[in-house]
């Protein structure tokens, strides 16, 4: 028995089948209990005041957005290393939920930044390096919607994934030695000199495992209608043919 | 394989508009933009290296569909999938072709229209010299979208959306070259990493271009 079972498509339907409400229960609970504590029972920040709350969807977001992507980098070296089909609908379902994760980093950064810096954009390095990853996950859905052929798509896309991972770091670096930043420094690591309060953390770590969660469900749900939906597509080819 | 570069060079040449075409594009970009921010020299001067590097981006993008799609059509392409060199060089082969037709006369009508555009005086040496250096990773890494796109019927969109963010590296070093040149700054770091994007891209790409290719042939 080894792990590789698990990716054969019945079993995944079978084992995932139960796990879905299970993740998007707990996924509720965790954003329920750390959006309501982080908005309603923590002090607002000395300098930035009420605005400091955008941080409980700001960072998990942004969290969301790089780790989608590193989900799907993954997901892609499987399926050219073992060709699973679930796994190159797994890295299907998460683009859009990475893109979309993009996009709530960059508005909700912008409403923050409105008030804080005095402008809704700034060509910081990783407010670009943001946005140019948005651009990747365009250029990727767009692959995966470009192709006939879910076999041409998925080894193509894939190919795509492990180059555009490679450029999107060149990329990140590259735009740190074009500008300099607006944007603070890491400050939720646990090594870093000057780090977010408690009182901040707690909360926002509380959201960042919901976050987690729900990325994990929506993927889940997502991949299990793709499969669905391959399985209709050869149920239809086999009615035309007999 | 040298065969085939000059087979390609000279199809370049002859099928109508593929070499000249380029270079005029590139004129026209750079004469269009001072209609859109008008013609002070100071600002023309100061926005030039960024200008010439975008307009050579974008030529070299334009005929980017050309790399691979026509052979993929003719089925010449298939030929030399089962020909005894390898598919890498192939790329790698059609790849130095786009840079000869499109980067190279780039490269040399720069200086021309860096006078265009008011360039300062020092700053010559290093435009011509950045974009030497950094064009053929972009032709590489448009060999590379276009192994992709090839097999798609309107792949010209897809391929833009799916190239240009891969050039966002190679555009900032390069007019960071460029713009120091011009400026009379340091800048032997912008174009070590330049450099070694472009090697990095010589040496790796022609291997995830082929990959796409063969998917694309199966």
């Amino acid at each position: 028995m080894s792990i590789w079972e698990y990716a054969n498509p019945l079993k995944f339907m079978g084992w995932t089948a139960p796990l879905v409400p299970v993740l998007s229960v707990l996924a509720a609970a965790a954003l329920m209990l750390g959006l309501i504590w982080g908005y309603f029972f923590t002090p607002d920040d000395y300098r930035m005041g009420a605005t400091v709350k955008i941080i409980y969807i700001h960072v998990p977001s942004a969290m969301m957005a790089i780790n989608a992507w590193a989900m799907m980098l993954v997901a892609s070296l499987i399926w050219l290393v073992r060709r699973h089909h679930v796994s190159a609908l797994a890295a299907k379902a998460a683009a859009p939920v990475g893109m979309i994760m993009t996009v709530i980093a960059l508005v909700t950064g912008a409403i923050w930044g409105q008030p804080m810096w005095g402008t809704w954009w700034a060509w910081d390095p990783r407010l670009t390096s943001f946005l140019i990853l948005f651009l990747f996950y365009l250029g990727y859905m767009a692959m995966w919607a470009a192709i006939e052929n879910p076999d041409t798509a998925a080894d193509l896309t894939s190919v795509l994934c492990l180059v555009g991972s490679v450029f999107a770091i060149l990329s990140r670096y590259a735009v740190n030695f074009w500008n300099q930043g607006l944007h603070q420094g890491a400050s939720l690591s646990l090594d870093a000199e000057e780090n977010v309060a408690d009182v901040f953390w707690f909360p926002l770590l509380v959201v960042i495992a919901g976050f987690v969660l729900l990325f994990l469900a929506l993927v889940l749900v997502r991949t299990r209608t793709e499969i669905r939906a391959r399985r209709l597509h050869a149920i239809a080819l086999r009615e035309r043919m007999g | 394989m040298s065969r085939l570069l000059i087979r390609d060079l000279v199809l370049a040449v002859r099928a109508g508009g593929g070499f000249g075409l380029g270079l005029a594009f590139f004129l026209i970009v750079v004469v269009l933009v001072p209609f859109g921010v008008g013609p002070e020299a100071a600002l023309l001067s100061r926005i030039a290296p960024g200008i010439l590097w975008i307009g050579a981006l974008l030529a070299s993008l334009l005929s980017l569909d050309r790399i691979f799609q026509l052979d993929f059509e003719d089925g010449s392409l298939d030929l030399l999938a089962t020909a005894p060199i390898p598919m890498e060089g192939v790329v790698a082969v059609k790849a130095l072709a786009h840079w000869l037709t499109t980067g190279l006369p780039l490269v040399l009508a720069a200086p021309v229209l860096g006078i265009l555009l008011n360039l300062p005086q020092p700053g010559y040496g290093w435009l011509v010299l950045s974009l030497a250096v950094g064009t053929p990773a972009l032709s590489m890494i448009g060999a590379f979208g276009a192994a992709l796109t090839v097999g798609l019927k309107r792949g010209g969109l897809l391929l833009s959306l799916l190239v240009l963010p891969l050039y966002v590296p190679t555009l900032i070093y390069g007019t960071e070259v460029a713009r120091r040149g011009a400026a009379g700054l340091e800048l032997a770091t912008p174009l070590a990493l330049l450099a070694g994007i472009t090697l990095a891209s010589v040496a790796l790409l022609p291997f995830a271009a082929s990959a796409a290719l063969r998917v694309n042939l199966r």
